[in-house]
C-alpha cells in the first residue's frame, strides 16, 4: 500500500517536472535564430510567400499565445501537427519511437550483460590481466567517437567478413509487414522467423556501436561498487564459511553492489533514447533521434517540441522504475 | 575451484561464445542468401541466375510529399518524377524541350498562344484517361492556389487567379487531345518552366477525391511507375506500370527509394549490395570506387554555380575595383583540385555552361596576386582591410566543404593584405542574414529550376531582387534593362544575345567571385545499365536495367 501511495505521489509530481520542460523547449526553440516560414519555403521564396506561410502557421502570434495553444492540444492529446510534412505528430511519431525503443532495448541488453559481468570479473580479479585488459577497454569505450566506430565496424563486418548488413532495419526487397512497427515483434507475430534473423542482424552492429558507451560505464560503475562490497565483513565471514567464491560474487557481493548501477543503468537507457541520433544517422535508421533533428533542421517546431516532450517523459519514466527496483532488490530501502 | 581457475574459466567462455557467435552469423548469412532474405547476400544470389529487376536507389533524405505542386525540395521530385509526367519533358541529360504528355506544340507569331496536341492512349494509374480536360482541371487548380502551398507556380507563372502579376490568362480544351494555353504577355521560358517536375499532371479523379493531405501520400500519374507504399524515413516502393504509353519501359518491375542520411554508410550500403545506386557521393571517395570492379561512377552534369558574394551595399565592396582585385586575388583552380577533388570546373560566370546563353568569351579574371594589390592600391587601401568572410555550415551540392574553401580564401587574401575572419552560423540562420545584406562577403550558390539562364541571372543578379535572391544588392540598370527584355524576347537567339551582353556587364561590375560548377557524383553497381543522371537532380528510373 506504501508502494503504491509511493508510486501515485511520484506521478503527480511529474506534472510540474513536465509542464516545465514544455516551457522550456517551448522558449529554448524559439531562440534558435532563424524563420521557419523561410526554411520551409528555401532559398527561392519571396518575401510574400513568407509573410503567408508565416500567418497560416501562427507564428505572427505573440509567443505566450502560441505556448498556450499548444499547452491546450497537449492536455486534449494533440501533439500539433508536423510544419513541414503537414501530418499530424501523433500519427507520424510512433515508428520512430518504435524504430528507438527495439535499438535501445537491444543495446542496454548487450551493455548490461557484458558491462556488469566485465565489471565483476574485474573486481573479482582486482590488479589482474582480465582487470587492467576491461578497465582499458572501457575507458576506449568511453572516449570512441561513435562515428567512426560505426563506420570502421560496417567496413569490417559488412564489408570485409560479410556477417551483417550495413544500414536500415529490414531488407528493403524483402520488406516487413509492419503491424506494431517493433520488427522483431511483427516477424515473429506473422510467423517471419527468416525475417526475424534479418531483422535481428540488422540490429546487431547498431546496437553494439549504441552499447559501447554505457557499457563501458557500466562496467567502471560496478567494478567500483564491487570493491567497495567485497571489503565488507560479511563478504569475508561468507567466506570464511567456507561459501564458494563464486555464491560470494555472484549472490552476496552484487545484491548489495547493484544499486548504484542499477542508477547509471536507468540514467544510460533515458540517454540512449534520445542520445541514438549519431548511431541513427550512420546505420540509416528511422529513429526518434533523426526525427527531432530533421525537425530541428527545418525548424518544425511541433515535431522538436513534441520530440524531446516524449523522450523527456520516458526518461523521468525509467528513473521512476528504478527508483522503485532499488526498494524490491533492496529491503531496506523505504518510501515514506 | 580457486581463484586462477576461475579466471581460465571465464577467458574460455569468452572465446568460445565469441567463436559461436561468429560462426553462428557466418552460417546465418549463408542460409539466407539461399533464401533470397538477406541484404548483403540477395543481390549476389540474383545476379547469378535471373536478372535482377529491383532497384535499390539510395539517397541522403527523405521526400516531404509526394504531390509534386506542393514540394520545393530535390528528394521530392527524385520519385515524383518516376511516376508523373508533364506536358513537355527536359532532354535525357540537358534542359532541351521534348514531347512528353504533349507530342507537339505550336507558339502563335506573338508568343502568347501555346497549342498542345496530346499523346493519345495515355491512361492514369487510376484508370483514368489523359486528355485536355486533365490538363485543364491541374492548370486549375494551381490557378486557384495560394503561394504557400503552390509556391513554383508563383514562382514560374507569376501569380495566382487574377493577380496582376499571373502571366497565364486561360488553359481551354479545344477537343478531347488539343489543350490551347493563352498567356498574357509572352514568357519566354514558359516551355521550360511547364517542363518542370512541379507540374507533373495529376490525376482530376484523384485531385476531386481526395484531400490535399492525401493527395500528397497517395500519388496518381500517368507516368512508368505506380506507388505502393511509402514508410516515411525508411522505404518508398514504386511497381512498374504495365500499362504505361511506352511499351519499351519500365525495364525494371519494381524500384525501392532509402534514405541512407552519411554519405559514408550510403556507398558502405551500395558496396554490400544492399542498394544498387547511390546519390551524393564524396568527392574524396571518386577514386575508390573508379578503382572499384563492382561498382562504377556516375557525373551529374552540372547546373549549378558556387560563388563567393561580395555585398555591394558594404565598404569596401561598393568599389568595384575591391570587388575585382578579390576576384584576381583567389586560386579558383587551386581551390576546385583540393575541395571538389578537381570534379567541378572553374566558374567565370554566374551560370554554369550548360545553359543556353552562356557567354564563354567573357575572360575569367585569372589568379593574380600582384594585379590584385594594384588594384587595391588604386582603391585607396594598399594597405590592406579587415573583413568578415562567411562559410556555409553545411555540405552543399555546389560545395562540398564551404569551411575549407572559406580557409582557402581566407589564405588567398592574406597573400594580399586582406585580413578575414572566417565567420559561421546554423544554415538557415546563415541565409537570413545574408538575405539582409549582412554579410561582408558570403559563400553561397544556386542549383537552377528550369535550366533557363532567368533562373540564374534574373533571379540571383536583378535589382528586383535584392532582399530576396539578390544576396550581394548588386543594382545595374543596364544589366536590368537587358533582363526584363530577355523575359519576353520569344526569339532563342536574339534572347541568348541579351543573356550574353549581360555576363559581359556583370563580369566587368564582378559582383561575385564566381568559384565553380560541381558535378555531383553518384555511384551504381556494375550491372546497371540506362541510367543517366539529370542536370535537375531528378532521374528518370525507366531505363535502368540490370545485366
Amino acid at each position: 500500500m506504501k508502494m503504491l501511495q509511493y508510486i501515485i505521489r511520484r506521478l503527480l509530481q511529474l506534472i510540474p517536472v513536465l509542464l516545465g520542460m514544455t516551457f522550456i523547449v517551448f522558449l529554448i526553440i524559439r531562440a534558435i535564430p532563424g524563420d521557419p516560414a523561410l526554411v520551409i519555403l528555401g532559398q527561392q521564396a519571396t518575401e510574400d510567400a513568407v509573410a503567408a506561410l508565416r500567418e497560416s502557421l501562427g507564428l505572427d502570434n505573440p509567443w505566450y499565445v502560441q505556448y498556450f495553444q499548444y499547452l491546450g492540444n497537449l492536455m486534449t492529446g494533440d501533439l500539433g501537427e508536423s510544419i513541414r510534412t503537414r501530418t499530424p505528430v501523433n500519427e507520424e511519431i510512433w515508428p520512430y519511437l518504435a524504430t528507438t525503443f527495439e535499438l535501445s532495448f537491444f543495446a542496454i541488453v548487450i551493455a548490461v550483460i557484458v558491462g556488469v559481468n566485465a565489471g565483476i570479473i574485474s573486481a573479482w580479479f582486482q590488479n589482474s590481466w582480465f582487470d587492467y585488459t576491461a578497465m582499458v577497454l572501457a575507458l576506449v569505450g568511453v572516449s570512441m567517437p561513435i562515428f567512426w566506430l560505426g563506420l570502421m565496424m560496417q567496413y569490417q563486418f559488412s564489408l570485409q567478413w560479410d556477417w551483417f548488413p550495413t544500414t536500415g532495419r529490414e531488407n528493403v526487397r524483402d520488406p516487413v509487414n509492419a503491424i506494431t512497427n517493433l520488427y522483431l515483434l511483427d516477424t515473429l507475430i506473422q510467423g517471419r522467423f527468416d525475417q526475424f534473423v534479418v531483422v535481428l542482424k540488422h540490429l546487431v552492429m547498431p546496437g553494439i556501436a549504441l552499447a559501447t558507451i554505457p557499457m563501458a560505464i557500466i562496467a567502471r560503475m560496478t567494478r567500483s561498487s564491487m570493491l567497495e562490497v567485497m571489503k565488507s565483513d560479511y563478504i569475508r565471514t561468507a567466506r570464511a564459511k567456507g561459501e564458494k567464491m563464486f555464491w560470494v560474487v555472484y549472490k552476496h557481493s552484487l545484491k548489495n553492489a547493484v544499486i548504484p548501477v542499477l542508477t547509471v543503468i536507468g540514467l544510460q537507457t533515458g540517454l540512449l533514447l534520445g542520445g541514438a541520433i549519431l548511431t541513427e544517422t550512420i546505420f540509416g535508421l528511422p529513429g526518434v533521434g533523426r526525427y527531432i533533428y530533421e525537425g530541428i533542421s527545418s525548424r518544425d517546431y511541433p515535431v522538436i517540441q513534441s520530440g524531446i516532450l516524449i523522450v523527456a517523459f520516458i526518461f523521468v519514466m525509467i528513473n521512476l522504475i528504478v527508483d522503485i527496483l532499488y526498494s524490491i532488490i533492496d529491503p531496506r530501502i523505504r518510501y515514506n | 575451484m580457486n581463484k586462477k581457475a576461475w579466471l581460465l574459466f571465464f577467458v574460455l567462455l569468452l572465446t568460445v561464445s565469441t567463436a559461436l557467435f561468429g560462426c553462428s552469423s557466418d552460417d546465418g548469412s549463408s542460409d539466407d542468401g539461399g533464401s533470397g532474405n538477406d541484404g548483403g547476400g540477395d543481390a549476389a544470389e540474383e545476379t547469378d541466375g535471373e536478372t535482377q529487376d529491383t532497384l535499390v536507389f539510395g539517397r541522403g533524405g527523405d521526400s516531404v510529399a509526394l504531390d509534386p505542386i506542393t514540394v520545393t525540395d530535390g528528394e521530392s521530385f527524385k520519385v515524383t518524377k518516376n511516376i508523373f509526367e508533364t506536358l513537355v519533358e527536359f532532354g535525357e541529360q540537358d534542359t532541351e524541350i521534348n514531347p512528353g504528355l504533349a507530342e507537339e506544340w505550336e507558339v502563335s507569331e506573338d508568343g502568347l498562344t501555346y497549342t498542345f496536341m496530346l499523346r493519345e492512349g495515355v491512361t492514369f494509374h487510376d484508370g483514368e484517361a489523359f486528355n485536355a480536360d486533365a490538363v485543364v482541371a491541374n492548370f486549375d487548380r494551381w490557378a486557384n492556389g495560394t503561394e504557400d502551398k503552390f509556391y513554383y507556380y508563383k514562382s514560374m507563372f507569376g501569380g495566382f487567379g487574377d493577380e496582376e502579376g499571373h502571366v497565364i490568362e486561360s488553359v481551354t480544351a479545344v477537343d478531347e487531345s488539343t489543350v490551347e494555353i493563352t498567356l498574357k504577355r509572352p514568357q519566354a521560358p514558359f516551355l521550360k518552366n511547364i517542363a518542370m517536375s512541379p507540374f507533373a499532371i495529376v490525376s482530376p479523379k484523384a485531385i476531386s477525391e481526395m484531400s490535399e493531405d492525401e493527395l500528397a501520400e497517395n500519388p496518381v500519374g500517368t507516368g512508368p511507375f505506380k506507388f505502393v507504399e511509402w514508410r516515411r524515413n525508411e522505404r518508398i516502393v514504386l511497381d512498374k506500370n504495365e500499362d504505361y504509353w511506352n511499351s519499351e519501359y519500365p525495364k525494371v518491375n519494381q524500384v525501392i527509394f532509402r534514405s541512407i542520411p552519411e554519405n559514408s554508410a550510403r556507398l558502405n550500403a551500395l558496396m554490400s549490395g544492399e542498394i544498387d545506386l547511390a546519390d551524393g557521393i564524396n568527392p574524396s571517395d571518386a577514386a575508390q570506387i573508379e578503382g572499384d570492379d563492382n561498382l562504377q561512377l556516375f557525373e551529374r552534369p552540372s547546373m549549378n554555380v558556387g560563388y563567393l558574394g561580395l555585398t555591394s551595399t558594404r565598404e569596401p565592396f561598393d568599389d568595384p575595383k575591391v570587388r575585382q582585385a578579390m576576384n584576381h586575388a583567389i586560386d579558383r583552380q587551386a581551390i576546385v583540385d583540393a575541395f571538389f577533388e578537381g570534379r567541378a570546373e572553374v566558374a567565370k560566370n554566374p551560370m554554369p555552361p550548360v545553359i543556353p546563353g552562356y557567354n564563354d568569351e567573357v575572360e575569367g579574371y585569372e589568379y593574380d596576386p600582384e594585379k590584385a594589390k594594384a588594384l587595391l592600391e588604386e582603391a585607396g587601401l594598399g594597405d590592406g582591410f579587415d573583413m568578415e568572410l562567411w562559410a556555409m555550415p553545411v555540405p552543399r551540392p555546389y560545395m562540398p566543404d564551404g569551411q575549407k574553401v572559406a580557409e582557402a580564401i581566407q589564405s588567398n587574401l592574406a597573400e594580399v593584405g586582406i585580413n578575414a575572419e572566417i565567420v559561421t552560423y546554423e544554415w538557415a540562420t546563415y541565409l537570413e542574414k545574408a538575405r539582409m545584406g549582412e554579410a561582408d562577403a558570403f559563400l553561397l550558390g544556386w542549383t537552377g529550376d528550369n535550366g533557363d539562364a532567368d533562373n540564374f541571372l534574373y533571379v540571383l543578379l536583378d535589382q528586383d531582387n535584392i532582399g530576396s535572391n539578390n544576396y550581394t544588392y548588386y543594382e545595374n540598370q543596364e544589366v536590368h534593362d537587358l533582363l526584363i527584355e530577355a523575359q519576353s524576347e520569344t526569339d532563342e537567339d536574339t534572347r541568348n544575345q541579351l543573356y550574353m551582353e549581360a555576363q559581359e556587364l556583370i563580369h566587368a561590375d564582378a559582383p561575385w567571385v564566381p568559384l565553380a560548377h560541381s558535378t555531383p557524383l553518384m555511384a551504381g553497381s556494375a550491372n546497371l545499365q540506362g541510367f543517366m543522371p539529370h542536370p535537375t537532380g531528378s532521374d528518370w528510373l525507366h531505363t535502368v536495367s540490370f545485366e
